[in-house]
Order: C-alpha cells, then sequence, then structure tokens
C-alpha cells in the first residue's frame, strides 16, 4: 500500500535538545501499535527556523503544523490525523491573524510570509541522512549540469551574472575568488568551506549543514570543476556534533552513489572531501588564520596579500567560501544567474539568512531577500518584542557589527546599506535588544569577547582590545569619565587603520556605533552613575520598601542566594552584601514593595 | 606512575597515531582524540603521542595552548558549560553562571572538590531560540532561570 501521509519531525539542535528523537521513536511505536505503520513515512528533517515554537511536528499532505509537541502526544497525533484524518487542535500553531486554526497553510503563518527561501530550501523538507530525498529535489542535478553541459568558464560566468557575494561577512564577490584561482598556474588546488562561525549568538551555518550537508557538497564540487581542484576541506566547529555527523553521513553516501570520488559519474572529473574540526577560537574563522588551524599550527592571521584564491591551503591557490555562500550554488547553476539576480537589491542579490534572537517573540531562523526591511523582520516575521516592551535597538554584524536604532526600521538591509549606517551585515545574527537592555553592558560584552579571542599577534588588537574593556568596565561601574568617551574614539579609530586582521579591524564597531546612537545612555553612566536598565551590577541596588511590604515570602523563596530574610507577616530585608541583583525578587513582588535603583 | 602505566601509555600513543595520522598537520586533531578518550591532555599521553610522531613536546603545547578547546586538568563527572553568547548574554546567562558558580564554590575552569562537577562557558551552543542555554555532559537545558538552574544542579548532585 502506497504512503498516505507523511510526518516530518524537526531534527534541529534546538528540537533535538527538547526531545525531538523522543518525539519520533515514540510517533513510530503508536504507527505500529495503532496498525497503521505503511500508511505512513516519519521522516527526521532539519530545522524548519520556527524554533522558539520547537518541537516542530508538519503532517502532509494537511500541511497540519503542530508546535511545542511532546512524547505524551504520539498516540494522538497518530490516531487523529493518520488514522482519522483530522487535526489535533490543542497542538496547531495559531498566530494571532489566524483565527480559523483548521484552515490555513504553513504559508500563511505571518512568520514564513515573508520569507524566500533559497539556502534552506530543503531544511525542514527532506531527511538529511538519505541521499535520495535529496537527489529527489533536484540534488545533484546542477553538479551534473556543469560535468556535461558547461565548461569551468560557464560556471565562473553564471556565477557572476548572478551577483552573488559572499554570506560569511564581507561580502566579497564570489565569482572573482573562483576565476583568482582558475587563474593560477598550479596542479594542486583547493576548495575550503568555512564552517568555523564564530559569532556568538549566529546558527545559520550549523542549520544549513545539519539540515541539508548534500547543498554544501554538491556546491564545492561544482567549484572544483571550476577551478580545477580536486579536494575540497570543511573546517566546522567542533561544538557542531550533529552537524559533523550529518556531513560524514553525507559525505559517504555521495560517495556510494559515485557523486564523489574519482570519476564522477563516468565524466573523468574527481573530488573528494576531508573535515576538520576547529578547536574553539574565533580568530580561526578569518580565513587566512583558517587555512593555518587545517596545517595543524596555531591559528593566526597572516597578510594580505597574498590573497588565499593565490596562495592558500599549504601555499596552493584555494577558493574559501561561507557555508550559506555554498549553498546559494547549485540553485543558481540549476535556474540561471539571471534569476538569482532577480531576488534581492541590485548590488546584494538573492537572500539572507539570519538568527532572529533576543528579546523577539518569533525567535528563529529567518531566510528573507535583501532589501527587508529591519521593521518587517522585526514586527511581521519576528511578531514584535517580548512581552510588549519598547524596542530599543537590534545588533547586526555580532563583535564586529553595530546597533540599529528604531530610526533605520524602514532601512532595507543589505550589505552596502548596513556599512553606511555603522553596521555591517557579518554572518547573520540579529541580536534583538528592549528597554531592559544596556547598551554599555552589550558593548562591554563583545568588548569582553574580542578581548579573549585576540590571537594577540598585532599590537593594536591585542592592547587596543584590553584597554577599551578597561575603560567601558570603569564606565559600568560608575566611575568612567568624558575624557574616558573621547579616548574610545581615539583607540577604536586607531585599530580599525592598524590592526592585522578584521578581528581587531572591526572590535571597535560595537562602541563606536553605539555611542554615535546612544550617547545620552553612556552619559548616564559617566555623568548620573545610573543604568536605567539595571544591568550594570555596580549601579543598581534592589530594596525593600518595610510600609509597602505585605510579608508574603515570595521573594525570599525567589532568591537563588537566600539573602532575603524576615517572618512571614512582616516586612522582608535584603543582606546587601549577599545580593548578586539578579532581580528575581523584584520581578516577584505582586506588591511592588520592591525597588531598583 | 608505575612503569606497567608508561607501558601502557606507550601503547595508546600509537594506536591515537595509527587512528589518526602521523603528519605535522594531523596536530590539532591528534590532540582532540586525547582529549576525547580523556577528557583533558594529560601530560604523559601528550609527551608520548610527539615521541611517536616524532616533533617536539613544545610544538604540541604550542599548538593546544592557543586553542580554548583544550584542557590540562582532568574534569569532573559532570561537565557543566554554560552559553555566555549575545543571545544568552541579553536573556540573563550572567544570572544563570552566578547562581551555579555560587551553588558550587566554583568560578570557570575549575572542578569541585568531590570530583563531580566542572564548570567551563562557551561563546554559543547554537540554540539561541532556548537562551539562556545550558550544556551539561550531552543534554541542553534551555529557557532557564536560577531557580529552574538550582533545580538541575540539585538532581545532578543528587546522582543523575
Ligand atoms: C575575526 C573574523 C572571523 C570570521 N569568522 C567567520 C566565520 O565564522 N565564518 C565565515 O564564513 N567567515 C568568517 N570570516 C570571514 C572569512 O575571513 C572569509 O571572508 C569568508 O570565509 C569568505 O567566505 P565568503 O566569501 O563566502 O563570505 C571571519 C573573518 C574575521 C576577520
Ligand atoms: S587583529 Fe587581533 S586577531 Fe587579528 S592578527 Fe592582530 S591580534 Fe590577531
Ligand atoms: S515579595 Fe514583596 S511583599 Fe512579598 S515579602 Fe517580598 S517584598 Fe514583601
Ligand atoms: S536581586 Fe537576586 S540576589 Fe538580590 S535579593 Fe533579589 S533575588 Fe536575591
Ligand atoms: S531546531 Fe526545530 S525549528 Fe529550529
Ligand atoms: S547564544 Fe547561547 S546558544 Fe547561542
Amino acid at each position: 500500500m502506497a504512503v498516505k501521509n507523511y510526518i516530518l519531525v524537526c531534527g534541529g539542535t534546538a528540537c533535538e535538545s527538547s526531545k525531538a528523537t523522543e518525539i519520533f521513536n515514540s510517533l513510530k511505536e503508536e504507527a505500529e501499535a495503532q496498525g497503521v505503520i505503511d500508511d505512513v513515512q516519519i521522516v527526521k528533517t532539519g530545522c524548519f527556523g520556527f524554533c522558539e515554537k520547537g518541537p516542530i511536528v508538519k503532517i502532509l499532505p494537511e500541511e497540519a503544523f503542530y508546535v511545542e509537541v511532546v512524547p505524551e502526544d504520539a498516540k494522538e497525533i497518530i490516531s487523529e490525523s493518520i488514522v482519522k484524518g483530522r487535526m489535533v487542535e490543542r497542538l496547531l500553531y495559531v498566530d494571532d491573524t489566524q483565527e480559523q486554526k483548521d484552515e490555513f497553510d504553513v504559508e500563511d503563518i505571518k512568520f514564513y510570509q515573508k520569507q524566500v527561501r533559497i539556502v534552506l530550501r530543503n531544511c525542514g523538507f527532506i531527511d538529511p541522512e538519505k541521499i535520495d530525498e535529496y537527489i529527489a529535489r533536484e540534488g545533484y542535478a546542477a553538479l551534473e549540469k556543469v560535468l556535461f553541459d558547461m565548461k569551468p568558464d560557464d560556471v565562473i560566468n553564471e556565477l557572476k551574472e548572478s551577483g552573488l557575494r559572499g554570506r560569511g561577512g564581507a561580502g566579497f564577490p564570489t565569482w572573482m575568488k573562483w576565476n583568482f584561482t582558475k587563474g593560477a598556474d598550479n596542479d594542486q588546488k583547493y576548495i575550503v568551506c568555512n564552517a568555523d562561525e564564530g559569532d556568538p549568538g549566529a546558527y545559520m551555518d550549523r542549520s544549513t549543514l545539519e539540515g541539508d550537508p548534500h547543498s554544501v557538497l554538491e556546491a564545492m564540487a561544482i567549484a572544483g570543476y571550476a577551478v580545477g581542484a580536486d579536494t575540497g576541506v570543511i573546517y566546522i566547529r567542533a561544538e557542531y556534533p550533529l552537524a559533523i555527523e550529518r556531513l560524514e553521513i553525507a559525505i559517504k553516501q555521495a560517495r556510494d552513489y559515485g557523486l564523489l570520488g574519482k570519476d564522477i559519474l563516468g565524466s573523468g572529473f574527481d573530488f573528494d572531501f576531508e573535515i576538520r574540526l576547529g578547536a574553539g577560537a574565533f580568530v580561526c574563522g578569518e580565513e587566512t588564520a583558517l587555512l593555518r588551524s587545517i596545517e595543524g599550527n596555531r591559528g593566526m592571521p597572516t597578510p594580505k596579500p597574498p590573497f588565499p584564491a593565490v596562495e592558500g591551503l599549504w601555499g596552493k591557490p584555494t577558493v574559501i567560501n561561507n557555508v550559506e555562500t555554498w549553498a546559494n550554488i547549485p540553485m543558481i547553476i540549476l535556474k540561471g544567474g539571471e534569476w538569482f539576480r532577480g531576488i534581492g537589491t541590485e548590488r546584494s542579490s538573492g537572500t539572507k539568512v539570519f538568527a532572529l534572537t533576543g528579546k523577539i517573540n518569533n525567535s528563529g531562523l529567518v531566510e528573507v531577500p535583501m532589501g527587508t526591511t529591519l521593521r518587517e523582520i522585526v514586527y511581521d516575521i519576528g511578531g514584535g518584542i517580548k512581552d510588549d516592551k519598547a524596542f530599543k535597538a537590534v545588533q547586526t554584524g555580532g563583535p564586529s557589527g553595530g546597533v540599529l536604532t528604531k530610526d533605520f526600521l524602514d532601512t532595507p538591509i543589505d550589505f552596502d546599506q548596513l556599512t553606511a549606517v555603522g553596521s555591517m551585515m557579518g554572518s547573520g545574527g540579529m541580536i534583538v535588544m528592549d528597554e531592559d537592555d544596556c547598551i554599555v553592558d552589550v558593548a562591554k560584552f563583545y568588548q569582553e569577547f574580542c578581548v579573549e579571542e585576540s590571537c594577540g599577534k598585532c599590537a593594536p588588537c591585542r592592547i587596543g582590545t584590553r584597554k577599551l574593556y578597561d575603560i567601558l568596565n570603569k564606565i559600568s561601574k560608575g566611575k568612567g569619565t568624558h575624557q574616558d568617551l573621547e579616548n574610545m574614539k581615539t583607540i577604536g579609530t586607531a585599530m580599525k587603520k592598524a590592526a592585522l586582521c578584521g578581528l581587531g579591524q572591526t572590535a571597535p564597531n560595537p562602541i563606536l556605533s553605539s555611542l554615535k546612537f546612544f550617547e545620552d545612555e553612556y552619559l548616564e553612566h559617566v555623568d548620573d552613575k545610573i543604568c536605567k536598565a539595571g544591568k550594570c551590577k555596580d549601579l543598581v541596588r534592589f530594596e525593600i520598601d518595610a510600609d509597602k511590604c505585605i510579608g508574603c515570602t515570595v521573594c525570599a523563596r525567589k532568591c537563588p542566594v537566600g539573602c532575603i530574610s524576615g517572618e512571614r507577616k512582616h516586612p522582608h530585608v535584603i543582606d546587601q552584601d549577599q545580593c548578586v541583583k539578579c532581580g528575581e525578587c523584584y520581578a516577584a513582588c505582586k506588591f511592588g514593595a520592591i525597588t531598583k535603583s | 606512575m608505575s612503569c606497567a602505566d608508561c607501558g601502557n601509555i606507550a601503547k595508546e600513543a600509537r594506536e591515537i597515531v595509527a587512528e589518526v595520522g602521523s603528519e605535522p598537520e594531523k596536530v590539532i586533531p591528534l590532540l582532540q582524540e586525547i582529549q576525547n578518550r580523556h577528557g583533558y591532555l594529560s601530560q604523559e599521553l601528550v609527551e608520548a603521542v610527539a615521541e611517536e610522531i616524532k616533533l617536539p613536546v613544545s610544538r604540541l603545547y604550542g599548538v593546544a595552548t592557543f586553542y580554548s578547546q583544550f584542557r590540562f586538568e582532568p574534569i569532573g563527572k559532570n561537565l557543566i558549560k554554560v552559553c555566555k553568547g549575545t543571545a544568552c548574554h541579553v536573556a540573563g546567562a550572567e544570572k544563570v553562571y552566578s547562581i551555579i558558580s555560587e551553588k558550587l564554590g566554583i568560578e570557570e575552569g575549575e572542578t569541585t572538590d568531590d570530583q563531580l562537577f566542572t564548570l567551563e562557558s562557551v561563546a554559543c551552543l547554537g540554540c539561541c531560540s532556548l537562551a539562556p542555554v545550558v550544556m551539561i555532559n550531552d543534554s541542553i537545558y534551555g529557557k532557564l532561570n536560577p531557580a529552574k538552574m538550582g533545580k538541575i544542579l540539585k538532581e545532578y548532585a543528587d546522582g543523575k
């Protein structure tokens, strides 16, 4: 009997950590127990993007979209959705526009409406551990087309036509890199995938590799053909075990199918892979440092030129691209550069995947055409700010980027627009901040990160990041001066000019950009010694107003360090020496008896 | 350390090298394999591997000290990694960290005297939508607050 239904269970990292595997197994057991195991195919896919509401289970062809599923729901999902063909109402996702629960398509969900999926085309649709499913969705057709119908120059021209720019941060035209490497005269060349994803708070590359590993393998083989390389190396963070496992499976399956290895599909072209695990150094995301790390050394950047395209891994010409850049390429080959160019803005074609996180209702992975505005991303897709708080800013570009304030909500997001307003695209982390976040605290957070991750090779970065951090630390303790603010600008500007690699050159960005847009907030810390958001601990103090406290004991029970004392029905007191300023008591008191100052 | 151990260590070093390779470019994968097996880079084993691949020990340590992944002390029974990435930071990772540190009496990089817990931080665990996130051994705990974290710690302390 033919399969009638598909059950897609999200197997992305966020859902996995909330028992997706148990759900998957329970669904199988229940399908068996209820005698429908032959009618339904249960598939574990990559991330659906809507991680906020995970674990997610989707039923096809009905398009039932179940959210926050637990293993105990399996029985009902099988008996209702599969046996009786009805929806399990209580599990269906509803957004504020969707009152008629059972009459909508997944595409109608606001979170997905403005999204266009090229990079994530297969994430959430196929089982990433089965090559057949990738092939069924035109997988490896681009490689076949390239090998038999296109000359290397045709491939590069198609890329040029597409306007594709690197998604790893800098936005360099991909075709130019390939063209340099192709033109370099050398018998041995390499193709490298940068999957080091170091921006803390971003996970686009992780999800792409977990949900659709073959798309990256296929693209790298295409590059190998175009530039004349036979070896691909994937450099991936060791912290991504699931992505590594799926890559290994994918490579093995592609080899078994003759899509990798010697004489691919009888074309005479050879291409194979190696996987290398990063060892926890952010600077290794920088391309020259990454290459030194693959070669088995300390991952320190080297000056450019020479560029990797000409002198890369082991001194050989090397194309190095980011995961998301790679994932675009099979579609560009199949649908043509002109098609790709039709999406996005004039100088930034295609889409961009963002990891939308922070104080946002629908956090998750979103893929939108370049040129989409911040407002559309935050409000239409992201569903607005959590708990109806006020929007404060969005940080893009991680430790290399800057803040976008509410004045930029209608700015179309693309490479050039973001640079023009003092931020940058970066890899695609988008952290939403609300009124409770302190701009000084966030700048200090990024600077601390840069101090820890600076490789120490050049003085402007080694000393500059430390100086900047010390100043921010001083400000957060209420000890900063106006001169300190000026000094940060001077140091930052010098670092941008003098540091050897991108890390040091961009490390001052979060400070410079926040100083520009939130100078008042810095001045509050400096002049008035206050932190309105209550994040700079030395500037906040929680106290209980004895007149308002009714002695309900709630705060004392909430306090994680047990520093609130008092008898029931009598006013309580906080032991200031013990208090870690977590604010739990403040949030818990229903009688407004706790003050924050 | 008795000499029976020396023999075992040399044997294990040979095993590791046979599995990973002996070229100088394999230094990082070799160190990763040592840490995989023991949770940290034991000095004896690093020395034995260096000897096996005919590189100076200083070369291996030179590489190891560059990367934050490597540890030079044994870890406790449970390895706690607190995410300090941006999403977790704005969601209150600091509070979660403080409560762990407070309850266990250790700071980042330290192990409790009873060898039950080691505390570390990481830059992002890739499940930012669940922020703040903590990973204990292979399990991920998300949407934490100090109270929830305290409860989880207690479960582990009670022998989970
Ligand atoms: C400090 C630093 C960290 C970087 N981290 C990453 C990273 O994690 N992933 C990435 O793809 N590119 C990263 N880059 C950019 C790479 O150097 C390089 O530009 C990129 O891999 C090129 O690929 P693309 O052209 O496809 O973007 C980083 C750059 C710097 C300076
Ligand atoms: S800028 Fe910083 S990370 Fe880059 S080489 Fe200099 S010290 Fe190292
Ligand atoms: S929660 Fe508020 S009212 Fe209750 S004991 Fe604490 S301070 Fe007093
Ligand atoms: S702020 Fe946190 S630590 Fe301080 S008294 Fe309140 S609950 Fe306790
Ligand atoms: S991990 Fe399941 S939706 Fe992202
Ligand atoms: S920032 Fe903590 S999981 Fe990404």
